[in-house]
Formats: structure tokens, C-alpha cells, sequence
């Protein structure tokens, strides 16, 4: 048996391990397929911060799914050769033996009328290496890949196709994340590049818009609490559990912060009318791409909206993500809002921590979020513009991708542009830190404003140069 | 989801209060019956092929359903799932299935010979006649829960028992995937077609996955027998005509069912089917006979009729819109079926669906000519 990182564990035998007091995550692996060759379990440890109770809860429960000798989560991986071990309580043994009858080439997808991120990436030798590995909570590559396989997609809108289930996903599929990832991300490599994370909002410059033409500014982001499946993959008690860390750390939030939470199954009509007049309600999802990923599973159990007295920072509780957060104003001080944000994000981000919770990041691919799409600083940043001249200009689209901008209509991705206002935001979202990506924003829509001042005046706008896309 | 699922022991480190869903605002037969208790029995098991409770009750807590109408909230993902979470089925049948108990044993008949009369409903009134049913194919997962592989796989094996038909039953498999457009059309025209599932009763459960794939539509060159493949079971069967010869339909429907079961036993398969359940399908409303024979008459006088939702009830037939369950009627066109599956065979179904028919189209003629029906009211079956 081979053991990588740090060796709090020693393994006794093919069931049974004893775990150290320091805690541990455990991930189980194959590496032999082949029924000539025996299987091999190979465990790789990674200590965690002791004052967590999170892992801690894990690594107990993974003693005491051990010391009852249910064996299934760790043989989950295993091949042929094994399937002698089987034959526990809740054994999958016909599960084992369909496994045989039914090769990853009887599985494997028809993805020919598909035309998103995943079907570009999912070869059929890696559906095969992936179809029958699991991920420490148990989850799946076709559980990953429904999304993708039952939405095939648009010839002009390239979707992304795959969902994480789990902070794992990411890991243990990694050969079908990373090549989705790159292609989303503008070739962003995780096995060699390095998410600069700043959220520190003193650096922005520029930050205040004309109001003339900017109607409102808006902030938001994702994000996940380690040790917890993400929505597709979570069970009731996850979920509830999510709401529980997420609602008791937002109620220490102070100031001009202070707010209240909204149980999505608990609230009044009277609130949940103020909430739609506030255009702060999110309802069950009913777009494919989301309700085919599982994430609609026993709505509207444990979700909420939470958002300050003020109704500038609000707080979106396991909808597509453990926590969507928002922070918003009218007007066009896109710098306080980044500002709240940031401060808002850090606040609730040292209250979870004070219980023994943490958000999920790591430094190949920033904050973890459900969606690849929305990976790194999972940032959306942008704002509601008039730009009535600029609009029809045939260059209006060129602009826009030089600086890295995009535009959506008022009501939101796939919504079309009313009158002559429009939503711009920023496009990227991994390989650039917020800071960054906020600068962008703000220097891009100072230049959107600049050009339709001067087209007012019957002057002329030239298309800026392409914005580097990677620091080297 | 397929082969296995080990992700039900991740979450038994949680307790079964924290799991338990939240059924307060739910009606449907399984929110009815699954206490806390029996979540706490049952939710650490799973079928051999790994369906788990969680699976099985997905649907019916993702659709809290209606207060008229009362669904029934769950599905199997395989045989066994029968079988392994019988605390929670059973009741739910016994609720469903007018008091079928889970001693109880069903009777398949489907010796069309036994159906006395049936022939002679008549046109002026009766437009239409039909019969489905569904059958599942032992040994694989049922569309909840199969993968790519196995539902291929009963594709596959139903192209070929199918194509074995003969004589009045010849007949031709239209591939979901792989149709033309002009082939398309024309199962549109016939009224053939069916389209990826939107009722959220359906999607909640997982039968809509990897759409189309494997899913395609036999019919016969006369159009009057027609299969579906990989819907919402394995296989839906149905015969219809037009006109009122609800005996012919019938016949053609035995005759076709008894040949497809044995073309299957030809290649070493056979359908679910036991002497308590009947014949096992995907929804515990579809158990037994998974019988379903109807008409579209014309009943536009006695529908308006104040007795007209009682003499329904007492013939035990049910009423539907012409567009099939949750439609509304179009002119007085009523969809009138045999309201029960399971618990009756075969025979006896659509007998009582000739029988009431009969009578109804007798009142709608008397309320023509303005007389009463009273005499006519029947006992309750």
C-alpha cells in the first residue's frame, strides 16, 4: 500500500485503519484497473488545522464507518479482483457485476449534437479512466456530466456542461475539469498557474461613474463552506446544515451590515412581496442546465435570502451555490459598493472561521464554486448604462471584447437589453484577482461613458487595444 | 443514479431527524405515509443495483402536489425496489389501489375471448377506442434509475423482438435520435409522437436524463398498434382505432402483448411480473394490469349533467380532457377510462370500461330527448 503526505495513519489491513488525533481527510483512489494486476488503494492524507471541527467531524465519522466495518465507501473503487470484500450490509455486489457487464463504451454519452465545454473535453478513453471512480462523498462522473449530456447546447452560446458535487470534483476529475476549465478560462492552465486572490478594495481607482449615465452598480461572488457537498450533490442535512453555519455567522454582522434572514418555506406573503418589489426574491430555478444538475432537489427546503437593513449587501443561501453575496446601490459609486463588498465578504468570512468553518479556496483555482464557469473570484461586477449612441455603433461589440466587457440586458444573463440601457460587467472571472477584475470594469465603463460623450458631440471613438490576458 | 450508490453512506453520518424531509405542506400518498420512524428503518438501505429511499422519494418531495388531486410521490428504480422498501410501498399501494392489501394476489387475464360483447358501442357518440398498458424487462433498472448502458440495452433487445412481428403487426421503429424530419411530422399528424417529459412529476424522478438517447417510437403499418420505448417504463403498449369497437382493440392489444412477451422469452428475457403485483412498471400507479382502455365519446348533455360525477364513480370510471390526463374537455368530448390497475385483471377492466360506456352513451340519448335518467342510475361496482 502506498501512503503520500503526512502519515498519521497506518494502514492494518484492507478494512481497517487507525487515524491519529490529528485530523485527516482521507481520499480513495484507483490506480489499477486491470484484472491481471491486484487493486490497489492508495490514501492521501493532508492534515488540517486542528481547531477544525469540520475535518474532525469527518475523521470521526470515517472511524466510525470503519469500526462498522461497513466497507463499502472504501472499496467504492476498487475493480475486479476485489470483489470477494463485497459483501457487507449494503454491499453493491450486483452493482460490482453490472460494472462488468456494462464497460464505460456501453456508457459513454452521445454527445454529437453537443456543443459545450464538456463535450469538447470528454473523450471517450477519459469517460473510460473516470466513468467508475468516486470522490470522497461518493459522487460521480455522470453525475458531474447529466448537466452537459442533457442540454446539448447552442451553436452560438457555448455552455459549460459540468458541475463539481463536491470540492473534490475538481481533484479526482481533474482530467475532465482542467481541459474545461482552460477552455472557459481563456486558457487558464490550473496544473501550472497560480489564482492571485485581493480583496482589498482601497486599490481601486476611478471607482465613481457619471450618474448621467450609469443608473446602478453592482457586486456579487459565490461562495462555498469547506466540508460541505455543494448543491448537486448535498443531502437535505448538508444543505440544512449550510444554512444553519451561513444564517448563525451573518446575524454577527454589525452596522450598517445588520440584517435580517428570510427562510425561502417560512417567509409571509408580506415579505415575500417586499422581497419582489426589492427585486431581491430568487425563485426554484426552471432552467435546464440547473434543474438537470440536481440542484433543485427538495426546494425550498433550507433556502433563504438574507440581506442588511440597508438592502445594500444581500445574501443569497443555497441556491446555485452554498452562498451567492451581493452588494448593490443606485447610482454609480462603484467603489463603495466594492468596498462593502469586500468588507462584507471578510466579516462573514472571520465569523464562519470563529465557529471552525472555512470557505472552500485553493491556489489552483481560487474560491471553489459549483459552476467551473465561475471559478477563481467567481466575480461578477458591473453596472446598469445608458448608451443610447454608443449602442448602435457597429463597433459597440468590438469594444467590448478589447476591454473584456459584456453585455446582458436588465434583467440578467439571457435577457434582452430594454431601451437603451444595458448591463455591463466584466468577463473573466479566474486568473485575475477582484481588485483586478473591478479596475477593469471601472476603467472599461469610464471608457463606454467616454465614447458616448463624444459621440453626442458628433466626435469620433476609436476601439481600444485588447486587454493582455495572463500576467506572464 | 446507475451502478451503485454509495452516496447514501455519506449520509448516514448524519442523523435521520436532520435527513428527514420537510413533507409539512405536502399531499401526495407518499408524504401520507413515510413517518419519521420508517425514514429511520429504511434509509440506510438500498436495492442491489443501489436505488435508495432517497431516490424513490425524490419526486414526491420535490412536488408537493395539489389538494384535489392526490399523486402518488414515488417510483421504483428497479424490481426490487418493491420489494426492499415494501413498509413504504405497500401502504401506498394499499392507498392508491382501493385497499390492496400486501397479502393480496392479482389476476392477469388477458384472453380476449372472455370480453363479453364490446364490439357494438355506438359511433354516432364513441370516436375513439384504446388500450395501453406497459411492461418492464426483467433485469434491468427501470428509467429512473438505468444508465446509458442498460437502457440501450432494452432498446436494443426491443427492436429486435419487434421487428420479429407479423402479418397485421409488421411494423417499423422510429429512433427519437435518429428520425427525419419528414418522419417526425408524420408521427406528429398520427398523433404518435412523444416528446422529452416536462411534467416536473417526471423530472424530479429522473426519468428524463440523457434525452433522447434510446427512446424511439414502433408502430405498425395500419397504425393501430404502436410501442414506446424507454418513456416513462421500458415499454408502453398500445392499441387504438376509431370508432367504437372497443372488442377489436382489445383483441389486437392481447394478441400483440401475449406474441412481444414470448419474442422476449425467445431471447431469454421476460417481464416483471409477480402474483402480488401483477406486472411491475415504474410508477406503483401503473401496477397490476398497468391497464389503462378508454374511449373519446360525446357526452355533452350528461356532462352538464349534476349526477354525471357520480354515475363515473359508481361504474368506476374516470374522466380526462381529449389532450390525455390533465387536459379539459373540447366540446363536449370526453377521454372516459377505467379508473383502477391493479386488484382487477385485464378482462375485467375493460369490461367494465364497455359496460359503463354503454350505459353513459344510453343516458347521453335519453337527456337528448329530454327524459330522465334515473332509472338508468347504476349500482356501485
Amino acid at each position: 500500500m502506498m501512503i503520500q503526505g503526512h502519515h498519521n495513519m497506518r494502514i492494518l489491513d484492507t478494512h481497517q485503519v487507525s487515524i491519529s488525533t490529528l485530523p485527516v481527510r482521507v481520499y480513495v483512489s484507483t490506480i489499477h484497473k486491470s484484472s491481471t494486476k491486484p487493486c490497489f488503494c492508495v490514501f492521501i492524507c493532508s492534515p488540517f488545522a486542528t481547531e477544525n471541527p469540520a475535518s474532525r467531524k469527518m475523521a470521526s465519522s470515517f472511524t466510525r464507518l470503519i469500526s462498522k466495518r461497513n466497507t463499502a465507501v472504501l472499496l467504492a473503487g476498487l475493480g475486479a479482483g476485489t470483489a470477494g470484500f463485497l459483501l457487507s450490509e449494503n454491499s453493491s455486489l450486483a452493482a460490482e457485476a453490472k460494472k462488468k457487464l456494462y464497460p464505460p463504451s456501453s456508457d459513454y454519452p452521445d454527445l454529437r449534437k453537443h456543443n459545450n465545454c464538456m463535450a469538447s473535453a470528454l473523450t471517450p478513453a477519459i469517460y473510460a479512466k473516470l466513468r467508475d471512480k468516486v470522490t470522497p462523498n461518493n459522487w460521480t462522473l455522470d453525475q458531474c456530466i447529466q448537466t452537459g449530456v442533457d442540454n446539448p447546447g447552442h451553436p452560438f452560446i457555448k455552455t459549460v456542461g459540468c458541475v463539481a458535487g463536491d470540492e473534490e470534483s475538481y481533484e479526482v476529475f481533474a482530467e475532465l475539469f482542467d481541459p474545461v476549465i482552460k477552455d472557459r478560462h481563456n486558457g487558464y492552465d490550473p496544473r501550472v498557474m497560480k489564482h492571485p486572490t485581493d480583496l482589498d478594495a482601497s486599490k481601486i481607482t476611478h471607482g465613481m461613474f457619471d450618474e448621467n449615465y450609469v443608473l446602478s452598480s453592482r457586486v456579487r461572488t459565490g461562495r462555498s463552506i469547506r466540508g460541505l457537498s455543494l448543491p448537486p450533490a448535498c443531502s437535505r442535512a448538508e444543505r440544512r446544515e449550510v444554512e444553519r453555519v451561513v444564517v448563525t455567522a451573518l446575524a454577527g454582522l454589525k452596522g450598517d451590515l445588520a440584517g435580517h434572514y428570510y427562510s425561502l418555506g417560512d417567509m409571509t406573503e408580506k415579505e415575500q412581496q417586499q422581497l419582489i418589489d426589492d427585486h431581491f426574491l430568487f425563485d426554484k430555478p426552471v432552467s435546464p442546465l440547473l434543474t438537470c444538475a440536481f440542484m433543485a432537489r427538495d426546494w425550498p427546503d433550507a433556502r433563504g435570502i438574507w440581506h442588511n437593513n440597508d438592502k445594500t449587501f444581500l445574501i443569497w443561501v443555497n441556491e446555485e451555490d452554498h452562498t451567492r453575496v451581493i452588494s448593490m446601490e443606485k447610482g454609480g459609486n462603484m467603489k463603495r459598493v466594492f468596498e462593502r463588498f469586500c468588507n462584507g465578504l471578510k466579516q462573514v468570512e472571520h465569523l464562519i472561521q470563529e465557529r471552525g468553518w472555512e470557505f472552500m479556496w485553493n491556489e489552483r483555482l481560487g474560491y471553489v464554486l459549483t459552476c467551473p464557469s465561475n471559478l477563481g473570484t467567481g466575480l461578477r461586477a458591473g453596472v446598469h448604462v445608458r448608451l443610447p449612441k454608443l449602442s448602435k455603433d457597429t463597433r459597440f461589440s468590438k469594444i467590448l471584447d478589447n476591454l473584456r466587457l459584456q453585455k446582458r440586458g436588465t434583467g440578467g444573463v439571457d435577457t434582452a437589453a430594454t431601451g437603451d440601457t444595458f448591463d455591463i460587467s466584466n468577463l473573466d472571472r479566474l486568473g485575475k484577482s477582484e481588485v483586478e477584475l473591478v479596475q477593469l470594469l471601472v476603467d472599461g465603463v469610464n471608457y463606454l461613458i467616454e465614447c458616448e460623450k463624444r459621440l453626442e458631440k458628433g466626435q469620433d471613438i476609436k476601439i481600444p487595444s485588447p486587454i493582455v490576458q495572463f500576467r506572464k | 443514479m446507475p451502478f451503485g450508490n454509495t452516496h447514501n453512506q455519506t449520509k448516514m453520518k448524519y442523523s435521520s431527524e436532520q435527513e428527514y424531509p420537510d413533507l409539512s405542506k405536502h399531499n401526495n400518498h407518499m408524504a401520507k405515509v413515510l413517518t419519521p420512524a420508517m425514514y429511520e428503518r429504511l434509509r440506510s438501505k438500498q436495492t442491489p443495483s443501489g436505488f435508495t429511499l432517497d431516490d424513490v422519494i425524490q419526486t414526491g418531495v420535490d412536488n408537493p402536489g395539489h389538494p384535489f388531486i392526490m399523486t402518488v410521490g414515488c417510483v421504483a428504480g428497479d424490481e426490487e425496489t418493491y420489494e426492499v422498501f415494501k413498509d413504504l410501498l405497500d401502504p401506498v399501494i394499499e392507498d392508491r389501489h382501493g385497499g390492496y392489501k400486501p397479502t393480496d394476489k392479482h389476476k392477469t387475464d388477458l384472453n380476449s375471448g372472455n370480453l363479453k360483447g364490446g364490439d357494438d358501442l355506438d359511433p354516432n357518440y364513441v370516436l375513439s377506442s384504446r388500450v395501453r398498458t406497459g411492461r418492464s424487462i426483467r433485469g434491468f433498472s427501470l428509467p429512473p434509475h438505468c444508465s446509458r448502458g442498460e437502457r440501450r440495452a432494452v432498446e436494443k433487445l426491443s427492436i429486435e423482438a419487434l421487428a420479429s412481428l407479423s402479418g397485421d403487426l409488421k411494423g417499423k421503429y422510429y429512433a427519437l435520435k435518429n428520425m427525419t424530419d419528414a418522419e417526425q411530422q408524420q408521427l406528429i399528424d398520427d398523433h404518435f409522437l412523444f416528446d422529452k417529459p416536462v411534467s416536473p412529476l417526471l423530472l424530479a424522478s429522473g426519468m428524463a436524463r440523457d434525452w433522447p438517447d434510446a427512446r424511439g417510437i414502433w408502430h405498425n403499418d395500419n397504425k393501430t398498434f404502436l410501442v414506446w420505448v424507454n418513456e416513462e417504463d421500458h415499454l408502453r403498449v398500445i392499441s387504438m382505432q376509431k370508432g367504437g369497437n372497443m372488442k377489436e382493440v382489445f383483441t389486437r392489444f392481447c394478441t400483440g402483448l401475449t406474441k412481444i412477451e414470448s419474442l422476449f422469452k425467445e431471447r431469454s428475457h421476460e417481464f416483471m411480473w409477480n402474483e402480488h403485483l401483477g406486472y411491475v412498471l415504474t410508477c406503483p400507479s401503473n401496477l397490476g394490469t398497468g391497464l389503462r382502455a378508454g374511449v373519446h365519446v360525446k357526452l355533452p348533455n350528461l356532462s352538464k349533467n349534476t349526477k354525471f360525477e357520480e354515475v363515473l364513480k359508481k361504474l368506476r370510471l374516470q374522466k380526462r380532457g381529449t389532450g390525455g390526463v390533465d387536459t379539459a374537455a373540447v366540446g363536449g368530448v370526453f377521454d372516459i377510462s377505467n379508473a383502477d390497475r391493479l386488484g382487477f385483471s385485464e378482462v375485467e377492466l375493460v369490461q367494465m370500461v364497455v359496460d359503463g360506456v354503454k350505459l353513459l352513451v344510453d343516458m347521453e340519448k335519453r337527456l337528448e330527448k329530454g327524459q330522465s335518467i334515473d332509472d338508468l342510475m347504476p349500482a356501485q361496482k
